[in-house]
């Protein structure tokens, strides 16, 4: 009682001597203003300055801007060569991600069993991803799937003549695919950890009942991980919405535009050709489309994501 | 089938699709190492053999060369972009995750669902916009050219450092930082001596994390780097492809390993932080 009293009239002191009652009240904003800082400069200012953008036709050229209104998104539906970038990418999004959540999935159910070095094998299949969107790994990439590569070569071992992966356009974008495929590694370290907090006596129970393997897998496992499910498909959406650098190095958007993304249409337009406003419109579309898989998703929440605690929603 | 023999075969299975999987993740690595020592394309494109006949370093003699400037030149510039960015990122994440974590300030809620929604804004919507502001103060100058790339990371721009932070944090448990109130530190003073050491190994993840993804970037320098003699070892390595026409594979994957070296030789060093910073911060990858 009488401490709080104290404090009361410390706080009545210090309230009168302006400034520091101020700092004392505002400490933690003081710490948290570097970050609001770069926020503002860094983040919201580029953020709204591009969307100003795509309504003008920006050529760093000729440095002029003028409004021009909706001409850009006009442009963008009537160009074939951005129709198709835009196609290409949520073909190589929804080719991606499933493929990629699955197989991490799969193998951090594997490496949750009590085996002896499990530890190894977890590093092991960590190492791809660790060095992620390096150009080394890409340069490695292409000279896998080379014509004469180690692929062609390993499947001439099965008597199969290999295509020419990164010279046809029906697999050059399933090729840039399968390298992110390969990088699970961050993924299936997210799974792994949420598999190991699954309490074993849901499973002891669930095994009373009867459930098979496969039924206890799917009532109880996936329930109860669907939260970490729903982190790791949200950020790998955003992620392959934004892919650059593999397709860029491997292929470099051909053949036929095959493997021609969004990011490297944005890239082209803005820092090849300096057409600043168009290539503003490409990014706040693909921004918008990012934006609403994410909203899809987080709506899509209630009907299979589980809380227990319902804290998350 | 017996209990005990049901269970060897489970063993056993899940043994040979861990391998399984194992090989086709580390065997194109070593295959690219095996390569690099070869001596021509005729052997690396005609053997999946890892071994190469007769171990050459010629490869790596020849590569280090093959452009203008020594790739050096490109190692040192990497590490001028990247020490400076780890020493921003470690500074200014903590310094936000503390003020997040432990104060109460008005609009706080706000600003931390503004920080999280941040994690989400695709980088190439900002891209254009941010090279138009670099170029208006002037940061596009060869001599200024690292700045865009470095500046920002002294303000928290990667923001998930700062969440991961915030994340371990929460986990820590208040009292010690009320007694060292209670003998009279200020804030500062708390965060410096009992939060860090305490946070030091979620910092020190956040630290790896910054130093392997900027040694890997691409996209940055490529927007902001346009001498050559500026190039990080990512568009050195890029250059040297291209500067290759007849495309001498052993000498391109002989600077690939040379530039995936550090890389490596930190996951190695540190991988328990690594698996520990993935699952505690929820980072991207």
């Amino acid at each position: 009682m009488r401490r709080n009293k104290d404090v009361q009239i410390s706080d009545a002191v210090l309230k009168r001597r302006g400034f520091r009652y101020f700092l004392k009240e505002n400490t933690g904003f003081l710490y948290i203003l570097p970050w609001l800082i770069g926020f503002l400069v860094f983040k919201l200012y580029p953020f709204g300055s591009s969307l100003y953008y795509s309504f003008t036709d920006y050529d760093l050229f000729k440095d002029i801007v003028s409004f021009i209104g909706f001409k850009n998104y006009t442009q963008i539906l009537d160009t074939a060569k951005i129709r198709k970038a835009f196609e290409v990418t949520f073909r190589y999004a929804f080719m991606t991600v499933p493929l990629k959540l699955a197989f991490a999935l799969f193998v951090a159910y594997i490496l949750n069993f009590k085996i002896k070095g499990v530890n190894l094998f977890r590093t092991i299949y960590y190492i791809p991803s660790i060095l992620g969107g390096s150009v080394a790994i890409a340069v490695l990439w292409k000279f896998l799937f080379q014509n004469n590569g180690l692929i062609n070569q390993i499947l001439s071992i099965f008597n199969v003549v290999g295509p020419n992966w990164l010279g046809d356009s029906r697999y050059s974008l399933f090729v840039v695919s399968l390298l992110r495929v390969w990088q699970f590694g961050s993924p299936m370290v997210i799974f792994l950890a949420a598999l190991k907090s699954v309490p074993t006596d849901l499973y002891e129970a669930a095994s009373i009942d009867g459930a098979s393997k496969t039924r206890q897998f799917l009532s109880v496992t996936i329930p109860l991980i669907s939260p970490v499910i729903f982190y790791n498909l949200v950020t790998q959406l955003c992620q392959a919405f934004q892919e650059f650098n593999a397709p860029y190095i491997i292929t470099d958007g051909g053949p036929l535009g095959s493997t021609t993304l969004i990011s490297m249409l944005v890239y082209q337009n803005a820092f090849k050709t300096y057409q600043m406003g168009l290539a503003s419109a490409i990014s706040w579309l693909l921004f918008l489309i990012v934006m609403t898989l994410t909203i899809i998703s987080f709506m899509s929440q209630k009907y299979w994501v589980y809380y227990s605690d319902d804290e998350g929603r | 089938m017996t209990r005990r023999q049901k269970n060897i075969v489970n063993t056993t299975l899940r043994y040979l699709v861990l391998i399984g999987v194992g090989t086709i993740m580390i065997y194109p690595m070593l295959w690219m190492l095996g390569a690099s020592f070869k001596t021509s394309n005729n052997e690396i494109f005609s053997s999946i053999g890892i071994i190469p006949k007769k171990f050459s370093i010629q490869a790596y003699i020849n590569g280090w060369q093959s452009t203008e400037y020594t790739f050096l030149t490109y190692l040192v510039n990497t590490y001028k972009i990247v020490l400076p960015k780890v020493v921003g990122t470690v500074l200014s994440a903590t310094l936000t995750a503390y003020g997040f974590a432990r104060f109460r300030f008005k609009g706080k809620k706000m600003f931390y669902a503004i920080l999280l929604s941040t994690l989400f804004l695709p980088q190439v919507v900002l891209n254009i916009p941010q090279y138009l502001l670099f170029r208006n103060l002037g940061w596009l100058e060869p001599s200024l050219s690292y700045l865009p790339l470095i500046i920002p990371t002294f303000f928290a721009s990667d923001t998930y450092f700062v969440f991961m932070l915030v994340q371990f944090l929460r986990g820590i448990p208040k009292e010690l930082e009320e007694a060292a109130k209670i003998d009279g530190c200020n804030s500062l003073q708390t965060l410096w001596f009992i939060i860090c050491p305490v946070l030091k190994p979620s910092i020190v993840s956040a630290a790896l994390f910054q130093f392997m993804w900027s040694s890997n970037d691409f996209m940055g320098p490529l927007i902001y780097v346009k001498t050559v003699a500026k190039y990080p070892a990512s568009l050195g390595l890029r250059l040297s492809m291209d500067a290759d026409v007849g495309f001498e594979w052993n000498k391109i994957l002989a600077m690939s390993i040379i530039t995936l070296l550090p890389s490596l030789i930190v996951f190695f060093a540190a991988q328990k932080q690594f698996v520990e910073g993935v699952t505690a911060g929820s980072v991207k990858g």
